[in-house]
């Protein structure tokens, strides 16, 4: 990107600041999706990366073109706000699918579904 | 008879709010051109959710809102670091588990915010959720008190949710 030579340092700090941060979640969060033992805990791991990860990142490009563009640039607010409510749907299709097959596979790590009393006539 | 030409114009005036900020958000202007195409988007957006057909959505205590996402900002927070420290120095005594949270919530608008403010919360996962017995199964990475997890459920989020959709 041209112009981020014009930074002011006071700008330039945390800016760098928060992408490194960022930057580092996200890297913790993919560790995690490599070291974590079992499904259900991987799939903890990357929401780190999907949530402050990306905020730090998103936080820090706001500051950035704010300064350099010399009026508000928010619209990386959008981008937030519509990873945090496509997230559920996928993570909600994968978790749901592993609980469907370890049910299927007897699997003592799922838990069982809720019993159900039938309905009564 | 003007309510219900409002009712024409804007069957559902939130959604079409959103996407109107939206537009001009993307557009980043106010000039006529972009506002009116931002404008026509609202309209037919309203009125494609209409053919879905969605229960009407009532919010009934706006401020309660901001409090409940700062509430919910500082929680992932905390989360992010304690789940970072979890794949950065595993505990050997630490256990995952699941576990059941009977829920009164019922507005599926509210569902999806609890839905979304528990899947952002890297330390905690929806896994399942019947409508019918309103109990949602959890996954949690670092499962201490399973009570400190229900109460944190039921009086941090659910409470607010209710009270602000239902």
């Amino acid at each position: 990107m041209n112009g981020a030579a014009d930074l002011p340092l006071a700008v330039a700090i945390p800016v760098a600041i928060l992408l490194v941060l960022g930057a580092a979640l996200s890297l913790i969060g993919s560790i995690g999706l490599l070291r974590l033992k079992s499904f259900y805990e991987r799939v903890h791991a990357p929401t780190i990366g999907t949530s402050y990860g990306l905020g730090c990142v998103l936080l820090a490009s706001m500051v950035f073109f704010t300064v350099l563009q010399t009026r508000v640039v928010v619209h990386e607010i959008l981008i937030g706000i519509l990873v945090v409510i496509t997230t559920p749907v996928t993570l909600m299709l994968v978790t749901r699918a592993a609980l469907h097959r370890d049910r299927l596979e007897g699997n003592p790590e799922a838990p069982p579904p809720v019993p159900r009393t039938p309905p009564e006539d | 008879m003007t309510q219900r030409a409002m009712r024409w114009i804007l069957p559902h005036p939130i959604l079409s709010t959103g996407l109107l900020l939206m537009w001009l958000l993307l557009e980043q202007t106010l000039r006529p051109g972009p506002l009116l195409v931002g404008l026509v988007v609202a309209f037919f957006g309203g009125h494609a959710l209409g053919l879905l057909q969605p229960e009407r959505m009532r919010i009934r205590r706006p401020g309660l809102i901001l409090r409940l996402a700062g509430r919910v900002l500082v929680d992932v927070a905390r989360s992010n670091l304690a789940v970072a420290l979890v794949v950065l120095k595993p505990r050997p005594e630490r256990h995952a588990g699941f576990i059941r949270v009977p829920l009164a919530l019922r507005d599926p608008n509210a569902l999806a915010a609890l839905a979304c403010i528990m899947t952002a919360t890297p330390g905690t996962a929806w896994v399942e959720f019947d409508l019918e017995d309103g109990e949602l199964l959890l996954h949690v990475l670092d499962l201490v008190d399973e009570g400190e997890w229900l109460r944190i459920v039921k009086e941090r989020y659910e409470q607010p949710l209710l009270e602000i959709f239902q």
